[in-house]
């Protein structure tokens, strides 16, 4: 893949609403570039419908189909068995938020995959419900400060660590699971496009920075996803049926309290509070490369 | 158990709050200690004080729970589990999420489950319009559920009744055991505007059972007990006999549990119906039948047609269900012309024309709120006929 042979043509376009440094909008531009226009998009509430998806804002270039919140899995499934059923290729995706994946969306993404329905669902991971006002999720990380689990005294931050959903994909033995990060753009370019060429349910997820809800300088939304990648709090793997097929390990791990700092939301941090942190990572390190950090 | 005063959770005196503020305020006042929901406009702010006013209570050593589900079928279901375990539980929402939470509300019945529900209404179908008022949820908070069955709906009009009404909601939850709903809207919830917190609070809390008392029959409202109380208790959504077995080809259990549900309701239609009349004395050329947000303008409305000599009187209803059909139809007598006011399609007028089948209505749906001066003209076009 060469980054220079994608096409100019834009199908997620530029003149919407989101906020600055949101990194939806370059996840979503790069992967209609793969895509490309016999693709029919499918989102639930979240961010993303908000700023991409309202006159006369609209940047989407594909037909665009806006549901319910709970179902993302079983409307793309609607869908791709009817195109199917007269012989249609349309590739029918599915763009929910962590909210719409992680927690009110499961049951219905899981059935899809289940099924392993024909379509390819993406999961943009900003961590928390930013639509509604910064709610935690079953994504949100250990400690991190939302509306629903300030940074207090006695409580700071969420008291849970997130959902290893890309994992519980994986489980379902689907013909493809991706993770993603658009500070790796070629690496992201080609799980796309392996996405698109592969039949049956595919599931790509992709940490998508928020400065707003993390509270970080909106200039910076490549560095954090390449941080996170970098700290072990986001890994990028492919598998396909189940099997890893392919990890991308960072050449040098940073501590995750390189990737804490400059994010408002972790700025409560105690030492511990890293520690118990760093020790997530690093047991999820091991899992995920067979190694000591 | 029963009646008891107690002290208001916010030291006594003035506020200034949002409605939604001031709804969790009265849920924390009426001794809700549990809260269980999933974030939605223009609710959000319900879940967010809950949050945070209970973190507070907690410090000074109260058992208050919150917590944030993975979506709204699981916010009404872990309050019904946790109203099981004695606690008062209380879960926000608004349209989408009423819809899913509709199955649950319908256990809730006939499981004699005492919760509440806020829907702060917004305009519908489906998603809509997320930060509009509207008033469409009426029939369905009436008749949402399958089965038959009767149900509290309570309808707020200002940041002081979202505390009020919310504490009502609660005791009447608590005295009939049955999920209680107050129909709020966007503007009543958004609105901010100066409340008293007044310093003591009656609230009611549910019978508790002695040795060998049925939870599910024997009396009218059945006392409940709850989980670690040391009761052989049976819950069960299926048709049950007073003692919670399971009766699902029993034409008797079935026709005494839905005659007992139904009844305890109906026939304490005194007490749970609340209505406001304003100006309604003497003979009526209008009288504007109107709840919730939309009150306050039909009570601008009418004065402004009292200054213009017109006979206008405003009855508001506090409570939407059961209809309050004695008010309706002791006004009916000496009113010329009946004009329902709504932000809907006209789901009350539809209720009102059961009894008054010439009222007319005056609806709004396009996610703005109805204004006076709107509504003036209407009386005073309907006046003149």
């Amino acid at each position: 893949m060469n980054i220079k042979d994608l096409s100019d043509e834009i199908l997620f376009t530029p003149g919407h609403t989101a906020c600055a440094g949101c990194g939806a909008p370059p996840i979503v531009r790069n992967i209609m570039k793969i895509f490309g226009k016999d693709t029919i998009i499918y989102t639930p509430a979240n961010c993303l419908l908000v700023f991409g998806g309202t006159y006369p804002y609209l940047a989407w270039k594909v037909p665009y189909f806006h549901e319910a919140f709970e179902n993302t899995g079983a409307c793309i499934s609607g869908v791709a068995r009817a195109l199917r059923k007269q012989g249609k290729k349309t590739l029918v995706v599915g763009i929910a938020g962590d909210g719409g994946t992680y927690d009110i969306g499961i049951q219905a993404l899981s059935g899809a995959a289940e099924r392993n329905e024909d379509v390819i669902y993406i999961c943009y991971d900003n961590e928390a419900y930013m639509n509604t006002g910064i709610q935690r999720s079953g994504s949100t990380p250990y400690g991190a400060a939302t509306t629903t689990t300030p940074a207090g005294t006695k409580i700071p931050g969420k008291l849970d660590h997130k959902k290893d959903m890309a994992e519980i994909m994986r489980a379902h033995e689907v013909p493809y699971v991706a993770t993603m990060s658009i500070a790796h753009q070629r690496d992201f370019l080609e799980k796309a496009k392996k996405a698109r060429d592969v039949e049956g349910f595919r599931y790509l997820h992709i940490i998508s920075p928020c400065p707003t809800g993390w509270r970080f300088d909106p200039s910076l939304t490549i560095e954090m996803s390449r941080k996170a990648v970098d700290s072990g709090m986001w890994t990028l793997f492919e598998a396909e049926y189940g099997e890893i097929t392919n990890i991308y390990k960072p050449k040098k791990k940073i501590p995750v309290k390189e990737y804490l700092m400059g994010q408002g939301r972790f700025r409560h941090f105690t030492p511990e509070m890293v520690e118990e942190l760093q020790r997530w990572v690093d047991h999820k390190w091991k899992r995920i490369y067979g190694e000591e950090p | 158990m029963g009646w008891t005063t107690v002290k208001s959770a916010l030291p006594p005196g003035r506020y200034f709050l949002q409605g939604d503020e001031a709804c969790a305020e009265g849920a924390i006042a009426a001794g809700c200690n549990f809260y269980a929901g999933y974030p939605i406009t223009p609710a959000g702010e319900i879940l967010l004080r809950m949050c945070h006013r209970f973190a507070e209570l907690r410090e000074r050593g109260e058992h208050r729970v919150f917590i944030q589900m993975e979506d709204e079928i699981g916010s009404i279901a872990a309050c019904i589990g946790a109203s099981w375990a004695g606690a008062k539980a209380m879960t926000a929402t608004s349209g989408p999420g009423f819809s899913l939470m509709l199955e649950n509300i319908g256990y809730a019945i006939g499981t004699e489950t005492p919760v509440v529900i806020v829907d702060v209404q917004r305009a519908g179908p489906t998603t809509g319009q997320a930060t509009r008022p509207a008033q469409g949820d009426v029939m369905q908070a009436r008749f949402g559920a399958h089965g038959d069955y009767e149900i509290i709906v309570l309808s707020p009009w200002s940041v002081a009744e979202m505390y009020t009404e919310t504490i009502r909601a609660f005791n009447l939850a608590e005295r009939f055991r049955v999920p209680v709903i107050l129909l709020a809207d966007e503007a009543v919830g958004h609105l901010r505007e100066s409340i008293d917190i007044p310093p003591e609070v009656k609230i009611y809390n549910r019978a508790k059972p002695k040795d060998r008392e049925p939870p599910f029959g024997g009396a009218e409202v059945p006392p409940m007990p709850a989980f670690g109380e040391g009761h052989k208790l049976l819950v069960t959504g299926s048709t049950h006999d007073e003692w919670g077995y399971r009766r699902t080809v029993s034409p008797e259990a079935q026709a005494t549990l839905v005659g007992r549900l139904v009844g305890k309701i109906a026939r304490h239609r005194g007490e749970i119906c609340a209505v406001e009349e304003r100006f309604c004395e003497g003979e009526l050329d209008v009288l504007v039948i109107a709840y919730g947000f939309t009150a306050r303008s039909a009570l601008a409305a009418v004065k402004m047609a009292r200054a213009e000599g017109i006979a206008a009187g405003l009855l508001r209803l506090k409570t939407l269900w059961p209809f309050p059909a004695e008010a309706v139809r002791s006004l009916a007598g000496h009113s010329r012309r009946m004009l329902v006011a709504e932000m809907n399609q006209g789901q009350m007028l539809r209720e009102v024309q059961r009894l008054v089948p010439q009222a007319q209505g005056h609806n709004r749906t396009d996610g703005e709120v109805i204004e006076p001066k709107e509504l003036f003209d209407k009386i005073y076009k309907i006046s003149i006929i």
